[in-house]
């Protein structure tokens, strides 16, 4: 093992295939969960084609309406559990954590290399799920379809799932020890980096969500082998609390989701704007208030479920109280461009397109919230297109920009700035492309969930199909790019963005464990100064 | 005899490393709270559901049994609380045969617990595998059983990790391998062990004490 004096980096050292399998580094289990869930977006994004390649046209002609409904549950339970919620915080969070923190490595380097095997472990059942012929739930697993009607393999995917919410248990653990207990000194609650906030928010909603669906999941696989009546009516249980248990985790997964992105811009805007971000401590309560907040609107996916009017109402307002933070954020990062030095490289349009389709997805989402229009609304395509202008406008655009903005910091290379600026402007246009029109889809009221449609929605739904072309291939192109700049990328200076970030002080790639010596803090995260941003233009000039 | 004990490399010193490990149990049982707490939910909300049904299954579990499986659990908790008091004075020899003794208790309930279940099998009360009750409110009846076996099953889940933590702690104590320099391992199984006899505080009564007179 390499001395904390010693200045090779974490990748040169040591070597072997086993050192990685087996390391406890947590830059290295950050890179070992880029790999895995970059394999399964891949997976999740295949299910996408066949999804859309079947909506190309109204006629159900390329799947069966059985193999449609696999299709759209291997995409969501893929998406959703092996790649949306791991993204941010297993891969960025992983590495950047301590870094920004001052820290060796999180607090628990075993438990840390634990959760990406529990994560790996999980991801097998799912697997083995899909080979034995998928399961046709959708990702929300209704009861009592999901307990005594369905014929597919729903026990392999309830498995898996339960053991990749362990995964997610054990990351927000690590990451809250490591948070109060691991910041260098000087490194006050208040110095913290945003993302760094962001991280500890969505571990509270990770430690104490996930055991309630794991829970939930033990219940359905009780009640579907074992034929015991909890859940399903005709044994005398009530679909309804399923859905309570349900949506109290997958709510609150959304923000599981999209705290972090909002991290991600928060560290990146400042940096291309050369300005301090704009009303720190309301970002830190707006952070902490979505995160709390959000445990209790569960019950606005079930407004026309046969919940009571009352509790209607009551998770109708919270909805609109949630909006409220999420709103100061977008304000703040408005603020924080106003008279800033802006520049436009790759990170910074993705945190650009972030904040724009966020705002589009949130602003939707109030649409939904309201009870009257919600009944309209339910089970169309105007859901889809709200959360996913949330999770993929949202969450994705953001990861990607937070993996461009770290690049050089974790391979040491530069990427290719011209096509990661096409990649980003591609990547915004297809995605409006496929989801634009599934918002008037949903209006004129075509359902989700089926295989095909009247043909009055033909046109709309050919855009649709169209433009997720547009986005897997932006997709495809970091893939070649990125993987090309790890071989013949230039060589990156520590710190190419002149951030001022803890992590961007040491040398890129860090060594082992981080700082050769532990650093002292002694002013906020964002000291970017306007004569700082002349003395660069100059330099540039 | 405690020696000094160097701190694991990501920590600056054992304070720091003793602190991490307690706080992480903490959060853990934070975790666990929740785990359970479905559990707890869903009996509340069938409950509220069909009041009597409840009442009627519940004076099908032996009362006496579950009684004494209440104290023998308490002693056992207070066994390890014990323990972790004497390894901090450096008292290893006692803090381990007390931590056995914990261990013992966990056991000796464990085995009460399942006779409890023989017992239940022979009265065809386990639902799913031989469940013959037929009398009123048969419905609940079988639902307050199968939320009792999902319940107390998920307990003795946790208590066998418990019994298996208590013992291995048991050993590494007596074999002065944990010591008063760095206590925290046999602090954070304690807590835990706590917490699991907690969850039962809570089981007893619902699961056996309703309107019992």
């Amino acid at each position: 093992m390499p001395h904390a004096d010693s200045p090779a980096s974490f990748l040169d050292t040591p070597t072997g295939f086993r050192s990685w399998l087996l390391t406890h580094d947590h830059k290295r289990i950050g890179i070992l969960y880029a790999i895995a869930i970059t394999a399964f977006f891949f997976v999740g994004g295949a299910a996408a084609v066949l999804i859309r390649t079947e909506l190309a046209t109204p006629q159900g002609d390329v799947l069966t309406a059985d193999g449609y409904n696999e299709a759209f549950t291997v995409h969501g339970v893929v998406m959703v559990w092996f790649f949306l919620i791991p993204s941010i915080p297993s891969v960025l969070g992983n590495i950047l954590l301590p870094l920004m923190l001052g820290a060796r490595d999180l607090a628990f380097p075993r438990l840390n290399l634990a959760s990406w095997y529990l994560y790996a472990l999980g991801g097998i059942f799912t697997i083995a799920c899909l080979i034995a012929g998928g399961a046709d739930t959708g990702w929300t697993f209704y009861t009592p379809f999901s307990t005594l009607f369905s014929n597919s393999n729903v026990l392999l995917v309830v498995v898996g799932v339960f053991i990749v919410g362990f995964s997610s248990i054990l990351t927000g653990l690590n990451f809250i020890v490591t948070i109060h207990r691991m910041r260098a000194p000087g490194m006050h609650w208040f110095r913290m980096p945003l993302f760094a906030w962001t991280m500890y928010a969505t571990s509270l909603v990770m430690i104490l969500a996930t055991p309630v669906l794991s829970m939930t999941l033990v219940l359905i696989g009780l009640e579907r082998v074992f034929g015991v009546g909890i859940f399903d009516p005709a044994l005398g249980g009530d679909p309804l609390l399923f859905q309570h248990l349900f949506w109290f985790y997958s709510h609150p997964a959304v923000y599981i989701m999209v705290l972090p992105a909002m991290g991600v811009v928060s560290e990146i805007i400042p940096c291309f704007v050369r300005k301090r971000i704009f009303g720190y401590r309301f970002m830190i309560y707006s952070i902490m208030a979505i995160a709390i907040v959000g445990f209790f609107v569960w019950g606005h996916h079930m407004f026309v479920s046969g919940q009571s009017m009352y509790a209607g109402i009551v998770f109708s307002l919270l909805s609109f109280v949630v909006a409220i933070p999420s709103a100061i954020k977008v304000f703040n990062w408005t603020a924080t461009l106003y008279k800033g030095s802006i520049t436009f490289e790759a990170p910074m349009l993705y945190a650009l397109g972030f904040v724009g389709l966020f705002l589009l997805g949130g602003l939707t989402g109030l649409f939904l919230a309201a009870t009257a229009l919600d009944v309209h609304l339910t089970d169309t395509y105007f859901v889809v297109a709200h959360f996913h202008y949330i999770m993929v406008g949202g969450a994705v655009m953001a990861y990607m920009g937070g993996i461009h903005f770290w690049w050089p910091k974790v391979t040491g290379r530069l990427y290719p700035e011209a096509w990661a600026r096409f990649a980003a402007i591609l990547m915004f246009f297809g995605f409006n492309f496929t989801f634009l029109p599934q918002f008037v889809l949903g209006f004129l009221g075509m359902p989700r969930r089926y295989h095909s449609y009247d043909p009055e929605f033909g046109l709309l739904n050919a855009f649709s199909s169209g433009g997720a072309a547009v986005l897997a291939t932006a997709y495809l192109l970091p893939l070649g790019y990125l993987s090309w700049s790890l071989f013949y990328g230039a060589r990156s200076p520590a710190n190419p963005w002149a951030a001022t970030g803890l992590e961007w002080q040491t040398s890129s790639p860090p060594p082992t464990h981080n700082f050769l010596e532990t650093p002292r803090v002694d002013g906020g995260p964002y000291e970017y100064s306007p004569s700082q941003a002349e003395a660069e233009a100059e330099a540039r000039a | 005899m405690s020696r000094a004990v160097s701190p694991a490399e990501q920590f600056d010193d054992i304070e720091q490393q003793s602190g991490a490990a307690t706080f992480g149990m903490w959060v853990f049982l934070a975790t666990e709270v929740l785990f359970f707490g479905v559990l707890f939910a869903a009996y509340a909300y069938c409950r509220v559901q069909d009041p009597q049904g409840f009442v009627l299954a519940s004076r099908h579990t032996d009362l006496l049994l579950g009684g004494i499986e209440s104290v023998i659990l308490l002693l056992s908790a207070a066994a390890a609380a014990w323990a972790t008091a004497l390894l901090r004075r450096d008292e290893n020899r006692a803090s381990a045969a007390l931590l056995w003794c914990a261990a013992g208790l966990g056991a000796l309930f464990m085995a009460l617990h399942l006779y409890e279940y023989w017992k239940d099998y022979g009265e065809g009360l386990v639902p799913g595998l031989r469940f013959t009750y037929t009398g009123l409110h048969a419905q609940t009846v079988e639902r307050f059983y199968a939320l009792y076996y999902a319940m107390t099953l998920v307990h003795l889940l946790h208590l066998l990790i418990g019994i298996v933590l208590l013992a291995f702690y048991a050993r590494e104590v007596r074999r002065q391998r944990i010591g008063a320099a760095y206590a925290s391992p046999v602090m954070c199984v304690a807590l835990y062990w706590d917490f699991v006899d907690m969850v039962w505080i809570f089981l007893f009564p619902m699961l056996y004490l309703l309107d019992r007179s």
